[in-house]
């Protein structure tokens, strides 16, 4: 059978296991609605978490990006892993046994204040949105990469499923569809992944070929004789300044992420939250510790398969002559040898940020554009897999997409419906019209999203610092401090929220002027070498200055509110508290 | 009250502990100190680039399954458990 036939019948099958499963876990109230009625045991939490976070991004861009970055890709890697040891300590148990459905919940609860509710519902709504955006638009990119549909038709179809099981099991739903997916894209990653590991070093575990062959240092020797520097050598893209500042807004912000707080919502107890979070950094380990031994065998063959050969040659290859169709993979003979030079630099010059086919970048000798996406979705082309684990990649890349949508798409709508419409406006709310209010709210939402799919604001690549910068500069403290300092009171909380907000926001504005606002350079291009990707931390800093003066000059927090502490420190009581 | 006291304590130390480990093998053997540690091999890779690349993970994820099973002993201790 063709790859087509292939994709067709596998993308069917997943779609129709995920409507099953939604189906299957259809909710009559809201506990089931928005956190499944906390019956979900840590393991399945852990795999529904994983597929939670990894998204078409993780999936599809992130070994590519680690490709072309080298050292530098690191901070991906241990930014999105280790704010899972931050959720693990200092969040997830503490969260869980205040109970309760999401993050404003409890910074609305702590700080006995609805502006702090409402201000904590604005920043997951705000977060969540433009994170969205992005894997709407995964689901287009992959139907017409693999299915030669349009993007519009294929984010439809995906609008479609997710609001299958969303609209209809809620956090249920989308828990064990989750778990499902997490299956699906976790083969589709390592099958591929282990056959060129096998194929390059003779060793088919990918870490293991990647720690213990010699392909890294001869990857080295050959970038070296290109003119490039060596693949491991640190800081070639941005100081350590930068690196540091990256990677620790990226871990906070990872544990600040409203989508992925709330999956610890769902477990049964305290103890079943500490594991859970155990469960979902291995899960999601898995495919972090595999990605940068792909991103290096990949590059290693992009680099011998097509250098020094002729163009005629190169393109009577299968998967040379399928890419370069799509303009991921693209050739300029630029000093007319007729053969193919690959060289530090762009082959083609940039027009709006993205390259422009027919202006050959002159200043720099490389003959080969080479995407990001290449990187994963070219390797079982490249290891000579069969048409199935090419059909199989499509699904895992569509499983990801999913699975992160449906995740943002409930975070979104419970702070729109329970923490807004609920707690703040109509606290006289029946069960049957917050049950209503909730689906209405995550239909209304998945639709949103699917229109940002095919509509995709220029900007949504540039603001997902965005998301993580917030979500670092205002969610983590805040929870963190109502946790960890019973004095912490409103005033101190709202003021540093604020800081952290106005600041990250106005700093990434300005460091991101020319694709946000279409201004001609950025106003400041870096804070002492700190990026926009990096400016959260900064933001989280003067976030905890200024909550803990404020607080230090102000009334300490109710009575009630300091028992409300203590009580969320022990694990004892969980299981009651589920039941209110 | 003196017992929970405990607790928290015990708890918040652990705490301490393991996020210093977190913040050595992240920030300092994979960025920190990335260059001098590349000069000491892991097989065919440079250790510094190894811990920013696949060590860490692996720590992280060993980290938070201790804490886990730390936490099961101290809640039973200080009968806190569910």
């Amino acid at each position: 059978m063709s790859v087509e036939v292939w994709t067709y019948l596998l993308v069917g099958l997943t779609f129709a296991l995920y409507i099953y499963i939604g189906y299957a876990s259809r909710v009559r109230e809201t506990a089931g609605f928005y956190v499944a009625g906390r019956g979900v045991p840590a393991i399945a939490n852990g795999a529904a978490t994983a597929a939670d976070w990894m998204s078409a991004a993780s999936f599809i861009s992130m070994a590519g990006l680690i490709s072309f970055m080298g050292y530098d890709g690191a901070v991906y890697l241990m930014g999105w892993t280790g704010g899972y040891v931050l959720l693990a300590l200092l969040l997830a148990p503490y969260l869980r046994k205040y109970g309760k459905y999401t993050v404003p919940d409890f910074i609305g609860d702590r700080y006995y204040s609805h502006t702090a509710r409402a201000v904590a519902a604005i920043a997951t709504i705000f977060i969540s949105l433009t994170y969205v955006a992005g894997q709407m638009r995964g689901v287009g990119i992959v139907f017409s990469r693999f299915l030669q549909v349009d993007i519009a038709t294929g984010v439809i179809i995906g609008v479609a499923v997710v609001a299958f099981f969303a609209v209809l099991g809620g956090m249920k739903g989308i828990t064990w569809t989750q778990v499902a997916q997490y299956t699906v894209l976790i083969i589709a990653y390592l099958i591929p992944a282990i056959a060129i590991a096998n194929i390059l070093t003779g060793n088919p575990v990918p870490q293991l070929a990647f720690t213990f062959s010699d392909l890294v240092a001869r990857l080295n020797q050959i970038q070296v004789d290109l003119g490039f520097t060596e693949y491991t050598k640190p800081f070639q893209g941005k100081p350590m300044i930068d690196i540091l500042a990256i990677t620790l807004a990226l871990m906070v912000g990872t544990a600040g992420l409203p989508h992925v707080i709330i999956r610890f919502y769902t477990v049964p107890d305290v103890r079943s939250a500490r594991y859970s979070a155990g469960w979902a950094l291995l899960f999601i380990a898995l495919l972090y510790t595999t990605a940068p031994a792909v991103a290096a065998f990949a590059r290693y063959n992009l680099i011998s398969t097509l250098n020094g050969k002729s163009l005629e040659e190169v393109r009577q290859i299968d998967w040379v002559a399928k890419w370069e169709k799509t303009k991921l993979l693209a050739f300029v003979d630029k000093d007319g040898d007729g053969k193919v030079t690959v060289a530090p630099g762009r082959a083609f010059a940039l027009k709006g940020g993205k390259p422009d086919f027919n202006t050959p970048d002159e200043k720099s000798k490389n003959e080969v554009h080479i995407d990001n996406d290449i990187i994963v979705l070219s390797t079982p082309e490249v290891a000579k897999l069969s048409p199935f684990v090419i059909a199989l990649v499509a699904a895992g890349g569509l499983a990801a997409a999913l699975s992160t949508a449906a995740g943002l798409l409930l975070a979104m709508s419970s702070a729109i419906s329970h923490d807004i419409y609920y707690r703040i406006f109509r606290p006289t709310a029946t069960e049957a019209q917050r049950l209503l209010a909730g689906r209405i709210v995550i239909l209304l939402a998945v639709i949103l999203a699917g229109y940002f799919g095919v509509n995709p604001p220029g900007f949504v690549a540039q603001v997902v610092a965005f998301a993580f910068g917030l979500a670092a500069a205002s969610l983590f403290p805040a929870i963190l401090l109502g946790i960890f300092d019973k004095r912490m009171n409103r005033e101190g909380a709202i003021a540093g929220i604020l800081v952290g907000l106005i600041f990250t926001a106005t700093m990434i504005g300005m460091m991101r002027a020319p694709q946000i606002f279409g201004a001609p350079a950025p106003v400041i291009p870096n804070l002492w070498g700190i990026s926009a990707e990096g400016i959260g931390v900064v933001g989280m800093i003067l976030n905890f200055v200024v909550a803990y003066v404020v607080s230090r000059i102000t009334p300490p927090p109710p009575e009630h509110i300091q028992h409300l502490v203590e009580d969320i420190r022990i694990p004892k009581g969980a299981g009651q508290a589920a039941d209110h | 009250m003196s017992n929970l006291e405990g607790y928290w304590k015990a708890n918040t130390s652990l705490i301490r502990n393991l996020l210093i480990i977190w913040a050595l093998v992240s920030y300092v053997f994979g960025i920190l100190l990335v260059e001098p540690l590349n000069s000491i091999r892991l097989g065919g890779l440079p250790l510094g680039f190894w811990f920013a690349q696949q060590g860490s993970i692996y720590v992280f994820v060993v980290l938070i399954f201790y804490y886990a099973w730390k936490m099961d002993q101290l809640d039973r201790q200080y009968g806190v458990h569910e």
